[in-house]
């Protein structure tokens, strides 16, 4: 299936199909209108995964994904244009661009989370680039993955845009077919994989992991506004499953109280007493992630550490906001990924040594800092490795197109969004276009003494020896 | 030859030398660079018996294409620090008034060079160029079969350069292995398809990035010149870019030409001719590397059709490793001189009809690293730009894009990915970190939960950076 699926894709590439501009261009108006057609059956399937709020698959998902398809529209015809670049003295006369091809055949996994907005995102800029495209959308969203199955052939050119479903076998399959790059966005484990299979046909790959991402609160803050902005960059952002939630807090000793006691009133505020019942968290996609995440916090090390939520409603695979206080570090809280709406707070005497925990672990896909001492801030983004980093904000970040976003270390490599999306997608080639104009014989042997004098300056991008070289220095015998 | 142990106590210390913050430093990058310059001065000659030892290069050919090509590219980088070090402002919609947002370049850690044997001074420190330039610090492996080359590095790198931060290792496949054990922010491998295989499969493990630059079948498309001038000077190019460059062991070398059949004849006669002159002695191009490939290399010519179809050349040194500027006019196109990379001084020319058929036959064939074009006819110029792809494409002339900084350096499909060479090279060994800083002037409560259709609306306006409609809605002037 998958070596058909390959091979059709590679034979409409070859026909030259997805090169237009008409071609691009109507394939991505096509899914604007997919996203706006369809709103309600999206909104419809995102609700039947995660029990997503239509706010947040509204402003997460659908607006993100309209937007970056727009932005495609908007900048294509200045990406594909060649860029002019200097040519070097060296080869006088000469000019040199370049220019931006697509790379062929490219294959997108998609995660289960965003499962809507990380399919299409990558896709625009696979179209936006050229390329053929086939997407495999996570099993573990089911209903987004069936709708993208029939609403895609229903818009966009089934012949170089396909969808192919399925769970593990399926994703193997695909894998061992030669694809000119692969796309996939999930986490180390899986990532470790696509990147072998890729390595069989030298395949490049772009990786959008995860990791632990930290937010370092100060306690020179707005504390009430830093801490509404945590709480929804954290449980407004599908409960916590989501690959730049803030995974844990760091503050100082003295200031953690405060800033627990103003968690509690912001949670109540946006959940109400009962977080189990309200519609605006998003539920745990599955079983399997719901016991994995209730087992970290009923690990022994941790239990006594809660100091909000803790509920937890297997039928309704729902776990409420949940605070920890001062867990150990080496509790399973502390060093996997949690992807959920937990969230546990470290203490620190002074909030400089912030910087030592967040850098003596894995380098994560986003990090951030509340606070408005300018010398933590240039501390913080100077010596904090990260895919990406805010200050005073959280999550914000991947919604400016212009930021490339992703990850480095342990939560990826490559990165995307707006125009990165397109280059990334793009192969770069260097083009030369010389004239018979200027023929130095210094570059030829036989290597004579006065060839060489010449060649030293050509080479250093000196003028004189440029002239020389011009007048057709050294005069060859003839 | 290092050993496991020692291999681990060298990344060891890589590792410690890059968290002391030490090679974040612009006056660090700084003296790196101004390090190798001198290095290259002072140590010139040197370094000339260094290739000249390892592959017969001429010290003529050594510095136009190695020597050289070093010390303007570490000029540029000291040149050019300053400004690929700099943050990049980036826009930032109103909405998220008051922010500021910046693309960061940042080191990506310790990394880690193969070198490979045939350009065995630049493709070491080429990339080492890119690398201290980013702030990383460098594990570089020449490759064992330029032995003195390798020396060469091995003795010097650690005078010249922050010894702590800086280090060459020596050793061949094995010690290659045994290094990938290990966890590096990014790997840059040149080389052959095969070990490239082995080495992402190796960095996969750790998730560690890698770029390979790899070669393929260079092809040469060579139109009817219209003009004596001209067209001597295109073969000349010709002739300078397959058996100047390391007697064609290079990646970018022309590996093979395609030429209209009428045209052959001229070409032909040509090529001898310049042949002749380039080379009136056997010193003026470099020797096969070592056995193994001069065996491989006469291995090409064994089939008999494969024999026959030579036409100028053929003649072999075993003992030298010296094998004649050969030219061979038609092989069979499933040969082996066909279909492998030939990386040596063997030129097959293969005729067609019309020389527009000279796209869909590079095209039929994976992508290179490099398509040359002889030709002043801007339509065929079109359709090799727009219908074939490859690292690079040049057009009448070959070879000259490797000095050039403004253009990327890489492969593409089978030829590899990453880029280097000026600002490339710092790019790809840096990451870009997004940066936004916001204020807490302005609170937007619609972002917040409990969630309603109100809340809904006003988002609407908002993404469509609608601002007049949003205000209308806020201040509650439209429904």
């Amino acid at each position: 299936m998958a070596e058909e699926v390959a091979r059709e894709l590679r034979a409409s590439f070859k026909a030259g199909r997805t090169r237009p501009a008409e071609w691009r261009a109507a394939q991505l108006r096509a899914l604007v209108r997919m996203i706006e057609e369809k709103e309600a059956d999206i909104s419809a399937a995102l609700h039947a995964d995660l029990a997503k709020p239509t706010m947040e698959s509204y402003l997460h998902e659908i607006s993100l994904a309209k937007a970056a398809c727009k932005f495609a529209l908007k900048g294509m015809n200045s990406w594909v244009k060649p860029e002019k670049v200097p040519a070097a003295i060296t080869t006088f006369p000469s000019s040199a661009q370049i220019v931006s091809e697509p790379l062929g055949v490219v294959l997108i996994i998609s995660a289960w989370n965003y499962p809507f907005l990380l399919s299409i995102d990558p896709v625009i800029g696979a179209i936006a680039a050229g390329n053929a495209v086939v997407l495999k959308p996570s099993e573990i969203a089911p209903a987004t993955s069936s709708l993208f199955a029939k609403l895609l052939p229903e818009y966009v050119d089934n012949s170089c845009i396909k969808v192919v479903e399925g769970g593990v076998p399926e994703t193997t399959d695909l894998l061992e077919q030669k694809w000119d790059k692969i796309f996939y966005t999930g986490n180390g484990t899986v990532g470790r994989i696509v990147m072998a299979a890729a390595a069989k046909h030298l395949t490049p790959v772009a990786l959008e992991l995860g990791g632990k991402c930290p937010v370092i609160v100060d306690s020179d803050v707005d504390l009430h506004v830093a801490v509404k902005r945590i709480a929804v960059g954290k449980w407004g952002c599908n409960n916590g499953q989501a690959c730049i939630a803030p995974d844990y807090i760091i503050t100082t000793k003295s200031f953690a109280p405060q800033l627990v006691d103003s968690l509690k009133r912001v949670l109540e505020r946006f959940y109400g007493q009962d977080p189990l019942q309200s519609e605006d968290l998003s539920r745990i996609v599955n079983s399997k992630h719901f016991q994995r995440l209730t087992n970290l916090i009923e690990d022994k090390k941790v239990a006594d550490k809660i100091v909000y939520g803790g509920q937890a409603d297997e039928k309704q695979l729902k776990i409420a906001p949940t605070v920890l206080l001062d867990v150990p570090l080496d509790s399973e809280l502390m060093t996997e990924e949690i992807f959920g709406p937990i969230l546990p707070i470290l203490t620190v005497e002074k909030i400089e040594e912030s910087i030592d925990f967040v850098n003596s672990k894995t380098k994560p896909l986003a990090a951030y800092l509340f606070t408005k001492n300018k010398k933590l801030q240039d501390n913080f983004v100077s010596n904090v490795p990260a895919g990406g980093m805010l200050v005073n904000d959280v999550a914000l970040h991947l919604a400016n197109p212009h930021l490339p976003f992703g990850g480095v270390g342990d939560s990826g490599m490559g990165s995307y969004h707006g125009k990165f999306s397109f280059d990334c997608f793009s192969h770069k080639k260097a083009v030369l276009i010389r004239g018979f104009g200027g023929e130095a014989t210094a570059r030829y042997p036989p290597y004579t003494q006065e060839k060489q004098k010449i060649l030293r300056g050509l080479i250093n991008g000196s003028f004189i020896a440029l002239i020389l070289a011009l007048l057709g220095f050294p005069r060859e015998k003839r | 030859m290092a050993d496991a142990a020692a291999l681990g106590e060298t990344a060891r210390e890589l590792r410690e030398a890059y968290e002391s913050g030490r090679t974040r430093s612009v006056a660090w990058r700084q003296a790196q660079l101004r390090g190798l310059l001198r290095l290259l001065q002072e140590k010139e000659a040197e370094a000339f018996r260094a290739l000249h030892d390892d592959l017969g290069k001429h010290h003529a050919e050594a510095f136009r294409d190695e020597v050289g090509v070093l010390v303007k590219s570490a000029n540029a980088a000291l040149r050019e620090l300053g400004r690929w070090m700099a943050p990049e402002k980036v826009w930032v919609p109103l909405i998220a008034f008051p922010a500021s947002a910046q693309v960061v370049p940042e080191p990506l850690g310790v990394v880690l060079v193969f070198s490979c044997w045939n350009v065995p001074l630049g493709l070491s420190l080429e990339p080492l160029i890119g690398a201290v330039a980013a702030g990383n610090a460098v594990l570089l492996k020449p490759s064992e079969l330029a032995p003195s080359t390798a020396r060469f590095l091995g003795d010097n790198i650690g005078r010249y350069m922050d010894a702590a931060a800086v280090k060459v290792v020596q050793g061949g496949p094995e010690v290659g292995e045994q290094l990938m054990e290990h966890r590096w922010d990014k790997v840059l491998f040149t080389g052959s398809p095969r070990i490239a295989r082995m080495v992402m499969a190796a960095a996969s493990r750790h998730l560690t990035p890698v770029a390979l630059e790899l070669g393929g079948k260079c092809p040469c498309i060579f139109d009817s010149i219209a003009g004596a001038r001209d067209l001597r000077f295109a073969v000349n190019r010709v002739v300078g870019a397959k058996w100047s460059p390391c007697a064609g062991q290079a990646c970018i070398a022309i590996d093979y030409v395609l030429v209209e059949e009428r045209f052959l004849p001229t070409l032909l006669k040509m090529l001898k001719s310049t042949l002749k002159s380039f080379f009136p002695e056997a010193d003026h191009m470099a020797r096969i590397v070592n056995a193994r490939h001069f065996e491989r290399l006469r291995a090409l010519l064994k089939d008999t059709s494969v024999a026959a179809s030579v036409v100028h050349g053929g003649s072999m040194d075993a003992k030298n490793l010296y094998i004649e500027p050969t030219i061979l006019l038609n092989p069979p196109l499933d040969s082996a001189i066909m279909t492998e990379e030939i990386f040596g001084p063997l030129l097959p020319i293969i005729t067609v009809k019309k020389i527009e058929d000279s796209v869909a036959f590079v095209r039929a064939r994976p992508k290179p690293l490099a398509i040359y074009a002889f030709t002043g006819n801007a339509s065929l110029r079109r359709r090799i730009e727009e219908e074939t792809s490859s690292g690079s494409l040049v057009f009448n002339d070959a070879v000259v894009q490797y000095a050039i900084d403004a253009l990327p350096f890489g492969g593409v499909g089978e030829s590899g990915f990453g880029q280097y060479h000026g600002k490339y090279s710092f790019e790809m060994f840096s990451h870009r970190k997004a940066v936004m800083k916001r204020g807490y002037l302005i609170e937007l409560m619609l972002r917040y939960p409990p969630w309603d259709e109100s809340k809904v609306a006003l988002m609407r306006h908002l993404y469509r950076f609608d601002y007049f409609s949003f205000v209308l809605r806020f201040l509650g002037l439209r429904r």
